[in-house]
């Protein structure tokens, strides 16, 4: 590995850097503006821990919606006012019904949460391979859906629970994408990344040079899986509710696009492929919704997919970082 | 208690046949190119719209219709292999399996943006509403037609498979790519070929899909189509036959969970089918009647 020539103060002076756009945009933007940059720092969470699974170690998962469900539900069931649920959910256990949280632990649970689930499915499930795990997966989605969906007395079905206290603004979306970018950068140039690395280009290899495949993939699932839950529980109390319905296929489509577009397995990648797809998605949507046509929002996202699939495979970055962030001259 | 059992495993012959006539086109194209091609599904949701515009359209005997349905499968499966999957040849595993995706996300939408996300009512002719007696059971029309059809397709692709010269150049594509090719036979035209024929029977099954419950909308094939992906594992991924067993067993053991259990369990019925999924990949991985040498897990 080539000695890094990065300044020590670098990394904090881009926080810093990020902090006063946050700043800035905060006191200048209106609050659609401020939304919609907060969904960009939530879809680079969920862009860059998917990145973990699908683009460090190979495991093409669509479950990340599932996960991003599991964390959102659990953390608005915590946070959710007790007047409110013994309005919305009669029928919650007296234990719940009780809880009212701030929204950090609240959030910590949920993802916490999502990672148990991880576990539960990927022990099963990561024995699969390819197209196999990816159905596989999707299959997870498709039942987290129906059980959200049908579990009434938790979720309030299809309804889903509205009017969630909106605990958190754009700083605490800001705090989440610092700490999921620093603990994926750490863990993509640490030996446990380079595990990651090592199954996604040759399995057999890597097992022979020691490394516990079940064990390593597991990791890179539940990791992954505990920032979708965050990035849940986020989105649940930035938009003030959460329906079964917004955690879909499209949703798990979109994500895959943000990390191939990027670059699997570059988070410098995966975090502007994120902001740029939101953006040109929010810039889009009122055009759609002008001209009435639906669908076309979609139908640019998938053209542009395909086009990137044949003519540039590797994304934005390939696998790599850009130079400086490095400290490579 | 006796005729109703019956009433409900006919149900499930029914839904079987459609999930059988889809997986047919899974498997092959699986079997040929390691491919698992999304887009499947809603080829099933473009045929029942043709048929929705045909039937609409007037004067067009039935079994034109029929003709002309297979005729626009074929011709979505033959446009899709074209521009999607034809440049991508030789590409990872993976790549294939995003294009399919994103071949079907384009699809629902196109659908969406040119015919409404609304739901249509499918209006097939007054015959087939027809209600036939058969000793306990009473079933119409248009559910006779689709089992008598689904079967009749099904013993003419066995027959084209197992008996003629180009299904014995598709058999030895599917069991090596490369040393067919060596062989002399165009591979690229066996790969069409499997489109042709699945996609053109997955446009049957959305025929068949409208009839059956009588509404229609763009994102109609999405699930049916991952579900019949499922019978397909069931049978054994690659395995036509397979396929077939695959699509009547899932039919009836969706029929039965829904029909046997009490009500409140019905609304579970997509997340029994994918659970069965996962268990199946898990304990039997090579299927009923698949290959067990196959890399799956």
């Amino acid at each position: 590995m080539m000695a890094s020539h990065r300044p020590r103060w670098f990394f904090p002076a881009l926080i810093t850097a990020g902090g006063v756009l946050v700043f800035a945009l905060d006191r200048t933007m209106n609050d659609y503006i401020l939304s919609i940059v907060c969904f960009i720092g939530i879809n680079i969470i969920l862009a860059v821990s998917l990145n973990l699974t699908n683009g460090f170690t190979g495991l093409f998962s669509l479950g990340h919606p599932g996960f991003m469900a599991v964390g959102g539900y659990v953390a608005a069931i915590l946070t959710f006012p007790p007047a409110r649920k013994a309005m919305l959910l009669p029928a919650l256990p007296s234990w719940l019904a009780i809880q009212e949280w701030s929204l950090i632990p609240a959030m910590v649970t949920g993802g916490i949460c999502a990672t148990l689930m991880a576990f539960l499915i990927g022990i099963p499930v990561l024995r699969l391979k390819g197209h196999y795990l990816a159905v596989a997966t999707l299959g997870f989605l498709i039942i987290v859906q129906v059980l959200i969906t049908n579990l009434e007395s938790l979720t309030r079905g299809p309804l889903g629970l509205n009017g969630l206290p909106m605990l958190t603004d754009l700083w605490g979306v800001y705090l989440w994408v610092v700490i999921t970018l620093y603990v994926c950068w750490k863990i993509k140039h640490s030996s446990l990344g380079r595990t990651f690395f090592a199954i996604r280009e040759n399995e057999m290899a890597a097992e022979c040079l020691g490394v516990p495949l079940a064990r390593t993939r597991i990791m890179a699932f539940a990791l992954g899986a505990f920032f979708a839950g965050i990035a849940g529980g986020l989105w649940g109390h930035i938009i003030t509710a959460i329906t079964p319905t917004s955690f879909s296929v499209i949703m798990a489509f979109n994500l895959v696009v943000m990390v191939v577009v990027g670059g699997s397995g570059s988070i410098t990648g995966a975090t502007l492929a994120a902001a740029m797809i939101t953006l040109g998605v929010e810039i889009l949507r009122p055009l759609e919704e002008s001209l009435e046509a639906y669908g076309i929002n979609e139908i640019i996202m998938a053209i542009g997919l395909l086009l990137i699939l044949i003519y540039h495979p590797q994304g934005l970055f390939g696998s790599r970082e850009p130079a400086f962030l490095m400290g490579k001259r | 208690m006796g005729s109703y059992i019956v009433e409900q495993l006919v149900n499930g012959l029914i839904l079987g046949s459609m999930y059988a006539l889809v997986a047919i086109g899974f498997s092959m194209i699986y079997g040929i190119i390691r491919l698992i091609n999304f887009a499947h599904g809603d080829i099933v949701m473009v045929g029942a719209f043709v048929t929705l515009g045909l039937v609409q359209s007037g004067q067009i005997p039935f079994p034109l219709i029929v003709v002309l349905v297979f005729l626009a499968g074929t011709f979505m499966g033959i446009l899709i292999e074209r521009v999607a999957f034809r440049p991508l040849r030789g590409a990872p595993q993976v790549t294939g399996f995003i294009t399919s995706l994103t071949i079907s996300i384009l699809l629902q939408n196109l659908g969406i943006l040119l015919l409404t996300g609304q739901p249509r009512n499918f209006i097939f002719p007054e015959y087939f509403q027809k209600i036939l007696r058969l000793g306990p059971v009473s079933f119409r029309m248009i559910e006779l037609t689709i089992i008598v059809v689904s079967v009749v397709l099904m013993i003419l692709l066995v027959l084209l498979v197992r008996t003629t010269r180009l299904g014995m150049a598709m058999r030895a594509t599917a069991e090596n790519l490369n040393v067919a090719r060596l062989m002399g036979i165009n591979i690229h035209r066996i790969i069409m070929l499997a489109f042709v024929i699945g996609s053109g029977l997955a446009g049957i099954a959305g025929m068949m899909w409208g009839g059956k419950f009588g509404q229609i909308d763009p994102l109609l094939g999405f699930v049916p189509g991952l579900k019949a992906f499922v019978a397909a594992v069931i049978g054994g991924v690659g395995s036509i036959t397979g396929a077939m067993l695959g699509g009547y067993l899932l039919g009836c053991a969706e029929v039965l969970f829904i029909g046997l259990l009490p009500p409140i369990y019905s609304a579970y019925r997509d997340a029994f089918v994918f659970a069965t999924l996962i268990l199946i990949l898990l304990v039997m991985p090579a299927g009923l009647l698949g290959r067990k040498t196959e890399e799956r897990a």
